[in-house]
């Protein structure tokens, strides 16, 4: 088997447009989530978000590219951009037949469903655009990728909710580390953040509307952001004949169902995702330095999640740090896990744990050092990156450093 | 149809029982009703009467609004369809 490692990093998020600014928000503890700006806000009982602000599509595509590229597409692309120039690959060749992308969605175009539902229902047009399939199918930010870098290998899109992109990397990873595919690049968008996205999240009613305080006793729910994630994938041998920049090894995963209950997570289920990651990566317990956690603030989640890191980690769960940076960044629903990965970057090679901020009240149901506030310098060898999501399905990633 | 007459009814539904079965002081937990059936239960509550309902299935104890029994459920959503009618 290979070893795989992460050679190039891109995003685009509440927090950032870049990951050197994401990463520097994180060590400051900054919070990106905040009042929506978007259309008939007023008609929603939620009203913030980890929105993408200052982001004008038009300044980095061109208008025939703006009339197919949906948001998530946008973020996507502009992600993609930053991983692979810092990877430093250009893919012609036998390397771009072999290479592929493989990327996370849980919604795909809602927004361009959203404008069309509008134009056809509430303003009683009879035609739409030509576009707007090709727009809004999960598969499109895969598709352009693939065709803006010539990526020419295994492609194709993962929804799984909230742990899409989690699983899509997973997917990644293990093509790389068969040796199906010297390079892939993976992780995932999101972009739900139009009236129909958040009014559905609405129904719900686990959406707070004040603040994201993941493992706080006084938390009331989860906060919803957009963006998106994407990294290359290198086998470790092609990245370093080529003297490439490694930032962290990804060194195993797990993924795991529930088969429990649509919404209510499971602590079993958690559990054996994180104690299948550390077996597939072949470490022990008391190598993990830092879980970024799912935490995405609701009572049920932190809780549990808690609860089944205790039952993997026995007396380590004391030592280690675990946080959750939604609580800067929101929700991104299927691009979390990408977003979220940042962070255990930043902690395998840069020994710096990103906080959860917000927190407030001691949780004795979450009684972990969840790294409250304020970003702390460590060592840490072993990252595990959770991600569980609705329909209980689970996947965790595990890194290291190099 | 008063009040606790189409809660009751609401309630039956979801718990897929005769809204002669469902008493004043049956929990939602006795009735069978889970988290997510409570959801919808308020979400029908909320269509048959017109109203919204403060509840955040994160913090229930929090929300203004008391689901310990089937006699403050009617009771809340009285005082709800009084004030927002």
């Amino acid at each position: 088997m290979k070893r795989v490692v992460i050679t190039g990093a891109g995003t685009i998020n509440a927090l950032g447009h870049d990951v050197a600014t994401t990463l520097d928000a994180m060590r400051a503890g900054r919070c990106g989530i905040g009042q929506l700006e978007l259309r008939d806000v007023e008609r929603l009982s939620i009203q913030i978000g980890g929105q993408v602000k200052n982001f004008a599509a038009e300044g980095h595509f061109n208008r025939q590219q703006m009339t197919l590229y949906d948001r998530f597409t946008q973020f996507t692309l502009m992600a993609a951009r930053e991983a692979i120039t810092q990877s430093g690959l250009e893919f012609s060749g036998e390397l771009a037949a072999r290479a592929g992308v493989v990327l996370g969605t849980a919604g795909g175009g809602v927004s361009t469903w959203d404008d069309n539902y509008r134009a056809v229902y509430e303003e009683g047009k009879n035609r739409v655009h030509p576009f707007v399939v090709p727009k809004l199918m999960n598969n499109a930010a895969v598709s352009h990728v693939s065709m803006a870098y010539n990526l020419k290998g295994p492609s194709f899109t993962v929804s799984t909710a909230c742990a899409s992109s989690n699983h899509a990397m997973a997917q990644a990873f293990q093509m790389v580390r068969a040796g199906a595919a010297p390079v892939m690049v993976s992780g995932g968008s999101e972009s739900m953040l139009c009236f129909g996205g958040v009014k559905a999240w609405e129904g719900l009613r686990v959406m707070s509307r004040d603040a994201c305080r993941p493992f706080s006793a006084n938390r009331n729910g989860m906060v919803q952001g957009e963006g998106a994630g994407v990294f290359v994938f290198e086998e470790y041998e092609h990245a370093r004949a080529r003297g490439a920049d490694i930032l962290a090894e990804v060194s195993g995963f797990a993924m795991s169902s529930d088969a429990s209950d649509i919404v209510m997570p499971s602590k079993q289920g958690a559990a054996r995702a994180m104690a299948g990651a550390l077996q597939d990566a072949g470490v022990n317990l008391d190598q993990v330095g830092y879980i970024n956690a799912h935490g995405t603030g609701t009572a049920a989640n932190d809780k549990t999640e808690c609860a089944a890191v205790a039952d993997v980690f026995g007396h380590h769960a004391d030592k280690l740090m675990i946080s959750s940076t939604k609580s800067m960044h929101g929700h991104l629903i299927g691009a979390t896990g990408a977003v979220e990965l940042l962070a255990c970057i930043m902690a395998v090679r840069d020994g710096v744990i990103a906080p959860t901020i917000g927190y407030q009240e001691f949780d004795p149901e979450c009684a972990l050092d969840v790294v409250p506030n304020e970003a702390r310098e460590a060592d840490v060898d072993v990252a595990l990156s959770n991600a569980f999501a609705f329909g209980g399905l689970n996947a965790v990633l595990a890194l290291r450093r190099v | 149809m008063d009040v606790k007459t189409k809660v009751i009814e609401i309630i039956a539904e979801q718990a897929v029982l005769e809204p002669s079965d469902v008493t004043m002081d049956s929990t939602l937990e006795s009735l069978g009703i889970d988290s997510l059936g409570l959801v919808e239960s308020i979400f029908a509550i909320e269509e048959a009467f017109d109203i919204s309902v403060p509840f955040n299935a994160n913090a229930p104890e929090e929300s203004d609004f008391d689901i310990s029994s089937v006699a403050s459920i009617v009771a809340g959503i009285e005082k709800l369809v009084a004030e927002q009618k």
